[in-house]
């Protein structure tokens, strides 16, 4: 199967007028369609440059991307991006919220209008569609921006921590639901935590980086032999404290 | 569809999960008593202030522990208005000061976000102008005056520009710091969304500054009155400041008058044109006070 992003020998240095901080040296590694692919590394390691190049908002410094075979410039592959912070517009309605991206690609129709109304009574925010952002809870307004990435329709979903600014309860049910989401629509997604149990609740594969700059120190497969293979019944599964304990080692060497 | 999308999980409290009682408990009437309590007590106090100072004031200027030449009075300032009023002269000032307030105030406002806006797409704009965009905001704009009459003539587009003078900086300024103050995170959303600069200043700076406008614009309209009045002071043949200018001289006038009297000397060659004005039985004083 071809591979829908592939990364080979990306560096990335940060400049100031002291010198250079070099961030990323030598990552490679590919993402399969329908994968669900978790980066987890010490914090200020460079996990989120790496999403940024991905995204096309940083040119990385050597190195290519390929989306689906293609360079990145000429790449037609749309990719959704989901940062650390919801980042709703007190000013719009969380239904123009959700229509934000539409704006943005002049693809505004009645048809995509139905489509943001399907999503939205699909992942119960049916009833808040006319409310200020402000009116909704953390889980929900993470949720809204959520439908905001998916109504694109992208291919690959790119993942900033994006659970990391709600409160502990709020943030396993949100993981849980975005998994789930995420895996019932077939989405391919790479998940950037520094939490190792999100990490190992929600991937199909864990890439562990080292401390600055940062390079590849391990990928760990991670599988489980579940019926009902949610992040939920992840958590308590006895492969759970395996994984976790793999990656916490992997992690502390390198760091 | 699963039951994890339905929101089980909200939090206790959240506007539109909560049920509203439909009677009101005594305690929540105690609650909005208090409230209805608290505005009246405001208000009264409000009034009562004004009230007491226009008091005072009167007061003391008919008993004459302050000199009521001087400081005049309320009542004789309302007489004063009710005589502009009825003989309309009034009208002519205020309208003029106002059209030229609300002229300068809608360019000032118009020109500053304009110029914000272009500061905020070049940073390097921003940075070559910053210097100059200070100094400027610190001249002495009353006494840029006298100059913008030279340069511009004694007319109203002179006294509109003093106005815009005044405020057009600072609002400049204060506009861009709001406009760079914007969370870079949400604009990198934008760009996340294959949006570009033009997107990033539509979609999040504007109306994420639209308190910021407003309350640069309440500061413009206060500055470009300031600057009008100016303006009138010296190049005005109407309008609140040219009445402020009129009065204070009529004043001192009398005070020349009287030395006139004592001396018996006829200087009529060397009265101002103003004062022909005056004296002309047509033209009724409009400022009471001094008379």
């Amino acid at each position: 199967m071809e591979p829908i992003l592939e990364l080979k020998n990306i560096n990335y240095a940060y400049h100031n007028l002291e010198g250079e901080t070099k961030a990323l040296t030598d990552i490679s590694f590919s993402v399969f369609p329908g994968e669900f692919v978790s980066i987890v590394g010490p914090s200020g390691c460079g996990k989120s440059t790496l999403l940024s190049i991905i995204c096309g908002l940083i040119e990385p410094e050597k190195g290519l991307i390929k989306l689906s075979g293609k360079y990145l410039r000429d790449s037609t592959t749309n990719i959704g991006y989901m940062l650390q912070h919801d980042h709703l517009f007190e000013w719009r309605t969380v239904y123009h919220n959700v229509l934000l991206g539409l704006e943005i690609q002049h693809m505004l129709s009645a048809r995509s209008r139905g489509h943001a109304h399907e999503l939205l009574e699909l992942y119960g925010l049916k009833q808040f569609e006319h409310a200020k952002p402000s009116e909704l809870s953390g889980g929900m307004r993470q949720r809204a921006a959520l439908i905001r990435t998916l109504v694109l329709d992208p291919d690959i979903l790119l993942l900033d921590e994006p659970f990391s600014a709600l409160d502990y309860q709020t943030r396993l049910s949100v993981g849980n639901d975005i998994g789930q989401i995420l895996r019932d629509a077939h989405k391919t997604a790479i998940l950037v935590t520094h939490d190792l149990s999100e990490a190992v609740s929600l991937a199909d594969r864990v890439i562990v980086l080292t401390a600055r700059p940062a390079a590849i120190a391990k990928e760990i497969k991670v599988t489980f032999e579940l019926e009902e293979d949610t992040p939920m019944c992840r958590r308590n599964a006895p492969e759970f404290k395996h994984y976790f304990n793999l990656i916490w080692k992997e992690l502390n060497t390198n760091a | 569809m699963h039951d994890i999308y339905t929101g089980q999980h909200q939090a206790p409290g959240l506007p539109g999960s909560h049920e509203r009682v439909s009677e009101i408990s005594a305690g929540q009437q105690r609650y909005l008593h208090g409230r209805k309590k608290h505005r009246r007590i405001v208000r009264a106090s409000r009034a009562a202030i004004l009230l007491a100072f226009l008091f005072l004031w009167e007061f003391t200027a008919n008993t004459g522990i302050i000199d009521s030449f001087i400081f005049s009075s309320p009542s004789r300032i309302a007489l004063c208005f009710w005589e502009m009023v009825k003989d309309k002269s009034i009208f002519l000032h205020l309208g003029s000061t106002l059209y030229e307030t609300i002229v300068s105030f809608l360019l000032t406002t118009a020109v500053s976000i304009l110029a914000a806006v272009l500061l905020w797409c070049s940073s390097k704009l921003s940075e070559i102008l910053d210097p100059y965009l200070v100094v400027l905001n610190s001249l002495p704009k009353s006494a840029l005056a006298p100059l913008l009459i030279v340069w511009l003539g004694a007319t109203q587009t002179t006294i509109i520009v003093a106005g815009m003078s005044v405020a057009i900086f600072g609002s400049i300024l204060s506009l861009y710091t709001s406009f760079i103050g914007v969370d870079p995170e949400k604009i990198k959303l934008i760009y996340t969304m294959q949006g570009n600069k033009w997107h990033a200043l539509t979609k999040v700076v504007l109306p994420s500054s639209i308190p910021a406008i407003i309350s640069n614009m309440k500061v413009n309209i206060g500055l470009c009155l300031v600057g009008v009045v100016i303006g009138e002071f010296l190049a005005a043949r109407s309008g609140l400041g040219y009445l402020i200018i009129y009065s204070s001289q009529v004043f001192i006038w009398e005070g020349i008058l009287i030395k006139c009297d004592i001396d018996n000397s006829k200087t009529s060659d060397s009265i101002p044109i103003w004062l022909h004005l005056y004296n002309s039985p047509n033209f009724s004083n409009p400022v009471c006070n001094a008379a």
